[in-house]
């Protein structure tokens, strides 16, 4: 008798602790629910407000004080130009920096030093590195509120990012692929270049695609070095016709990104206004969606093939 | 390598190690070590500046006036400088936001690591990854121009700008955060331990709970401690949603500027370089900095302390 009441209590315990296990696997779904629904409705909200909009003029008018005839021309090549500087300035220094701390530095202080930085960087609100750019590029450098100084501002804020993904790349490589390398005598940037920097690649191209997206979207920084103006010009281009074919101009020329053009629109009480900015942040929700998206695949890709 | 060939220099030079290519072989690491550096000159440069404009301010105004006057109208007439009324307004935005994204970042995390089949999590790993690259100005205008009209059904006074749909909507947006890095954290607790905690009986839930997450715990600290510094610099949304107007609360259906909403506010207008309005930004940006390397510590902290290793 007494042991079947035993048996009875215990039958109660775990029919008690797989009830809340059943709860919590609820919880989980419904939570994950949470998330997907808030994106849904994100998406159907700009895309009901924003569709009509989204006509070719769109994409091929300058912001204009009559809402219907508004567009994003002038934000859409300022962001292309600022991408390019931010491209050209953090991808080159981030793997700089991730080979190195991989490869070449000697286990000290100062490695730590600067490991422990680049994780405390990544921290960093971005609007600092807007106060930081402020500060140092527009005023002590004489760059003003151009392209060049927005730039520069992202590359830094997604300079760790490059950073960590090169060093994450790098680091997945087998040791066995070095020594290979210097067993036929290669030297040690040898090896870097021939071997380490093209095996590495794809996750490097992921970390980059991820930090451009973000900085496509950075808003932040970019109001605060002070390019909240009214933009219905291009900078100039940057192929001319004489020699010397090429010209810089465009990196001092003053400009707006889709992020600003979009802030501004939100910040305006009419309602016209407000369909432009679901439109704008449409292209730029598209815009990091596939940036994402492809570095994701890259990255699943990778996943599948690579088997050293 | 290429110092050994040196002293062997005959023999060397014909098989192509020469000094010149000792010498290409140091440029380059010297090239790379300048890239490395660059990261701690930024840090530097980040510091110097704040704290040089910040030392012009507290020129003008003191410490004491700053951390304790209750009104902050630097561009006004009657100028006061307390900086109370941002940093309460960055703590009730805050505060919504990690009470959303916390305990949801977690239960998701703790149901794709210990629950999921292999194919959702599969799916929604990255879907919740590409949700965190949405910019946040689009989360602002989500919060403005959606949450706040829903919320505003439920409570019929709340004002156009506010700090409780502002912070829900970071809260939002911080999910994919936490979660990911909190799932990382248990994922990486060895097999065998959940197998030795189920071999006693125990449900998925009651692992999780008691096994998994006590063994993650200085990841699931780190990912945490990232919510907080996102939601304390978070700028856009709370610029957005939550009004530019500096107001000591702590009520969180009213408007309130936050620090970070204050230097979006000022750097729209065309403040002239080196007037104190200028200064404020940066003293701004340095209370900023100052919270958030806090919680950076105290993460550090925790994590040293609480590190297990297997």
């Amino acid at each position: 008798m007494k042991t079947d009441k035993k048996l009875e209590e215990i039958r109660a315990i775990i029919a008690h602790h797989k009830r809340w296990d059943l709860i919590f696997l609820v919880t989980g779904i419904l939570a994950l629910m949470i998330a997907v629904l808030t994106f849904v409705a994100l998406f159907s909200h700009m895309l009901v407000d924003g569709a009509p909009r989204l006509t070719w003029s769109f994409f091929t008018s300058f912001p204009s004080r009559h809402a219907e005839s508004a567009g994003i021309l002038s934000a859409w090549v300022g962001t292309t130009l600022v991408m390019i500087v931010t491209a050209l300035s953090a991808v080159p220094l981030g793997i700089g920096a991730g080979v190195y701390l991989e490869e070449y530095a000697p286990k000290n202080l100062f490695t730590e030093i600067i490991e422990i930085n680049v994780t405390n960087l990544a921290g960093v609100p971005s609007i600092i590195y807007g106060l930081l750019a402020l500060g140092l590029f527009v005023h002590q450098l004489s760059l003003g509120h151009s392209i060049l100084a927005a730039g520069l501002a992202l590359a830094l804020l997604i300079l760790p990012i490059v950073i960590l993904a090169t060093r994450e790349a790098i680091r997945s490589i087998p040791i066995s692929i070095r020594e290979g390398s210097y067993a036929l005598g290669a030297t040690k940037w040898q090896t870097v270049s021939d071997h380490i920097l093209p095996y590495s690649a794809p996750g490097i191209l992921t970390g980059v695609i991820i930090g451009l997206a973000r900085a496509i979207g950075e808003t932040a920084p970019i109001i605060t070095i002070g390019a909240l103006t009214f933009i219905a010009f291009l900078p100039p281009s940057p192929v001319q016709e004489e020699f010397p074919y090429l010209s810089f101009e465009w990196l001092m020329a003053p400009f707006t990104v889709m992020p600003i053009q979009m802030f501004n629109w939100v910040s305006r009480p009419e309602e016209e206004f407000q369909f432009n900015a679901a439109a704008a942040g449409l292209v730029l929700v598209v815009m990091t969606l596939a940036m994402n998206g492809l570095a994701i695949y890259l990255r699943y890709r990778m996943r599948k093939k690579i088997k050293w | 390598m290429a110092v050994r060939s040196h002293s062997n220099s005959k023999k060397a030079g014909k098989l192509g190690y020469s000094f010149r290519r000792h010498l290409h072989e140091r440029f380059i690491e010297m090239l790379l070590f300048v890239s490395a550096l660059v990261s701690v000159v930024i840090m530097i440069a980040i510091v110097a500046m704040l704290v040089k404009e910040s030392y012009v301010f507290f020129q003008h105004v003191s410490i004491l006036d700053f951390l304790t006057d209750k009104q902050w109208t630097p561009l006004f007439d009657d100028a006061h400088y307390g900086i109370l009324p941002l940093v309460s307004g960055t703590l009730v935005s805050s505060l919504i936001a990690l009470v959303v994204a916390l305990p949801l970042g977690t239960i998701i995390a703790i149901y794709l690591s210990e629950f999921a089949p292999f194919t959702v999590r599969e799916i929604a790993k990255p879907f919740l990854e590409l949700l965190g690259g949405i910019p946040t100005i689009v989360y602002g205008y989500f919060a403005l121009l959606f949450v706040t009209p829903l919320l505003q059904i439920i409570f019929p006074e709340l004002p156009g700008f506010n700090l409780l749909s502002a912070g829900l909507v970071m809260g939002i947006m911080i999910i994919p955060y936490v979660s990911s890095m909190t799932e990382d954290a248990m994922r990486a607790v060895p097999m065998n331990i959940r197998e030795g905690s189920y071999a006693m009986g125990a449900t998925r839930f009651q692992t999780a709970i008691r096994v998994v997450m006590p063994a993650a715990f200085s990841g699931i600290a780190a990912a945490y401690i990232l919510g907080i510094s996102r939601a304390v610099g978070e700028t856009m949304v709370v610029a957005i949603a939550a009004g530019m107007q500096p107001n000591l609360t702590w009520n969180p259906m009213e408007p309130a500027a936050t620090i970070t909403a204050y230097i979006v506010q000022v750097s729209l207008g065309d403040l002239p370089h080196g007037s104190i309005g200028y200064q404020t930004i940066f003293a701004a940006g340095l209370t900023l900095l100052l919270i958030t390397l806090a919680f950076n510590i105290i993460g550090h902290i925790l994590r040293k302390r609480y590190r297990e290793i297997y």
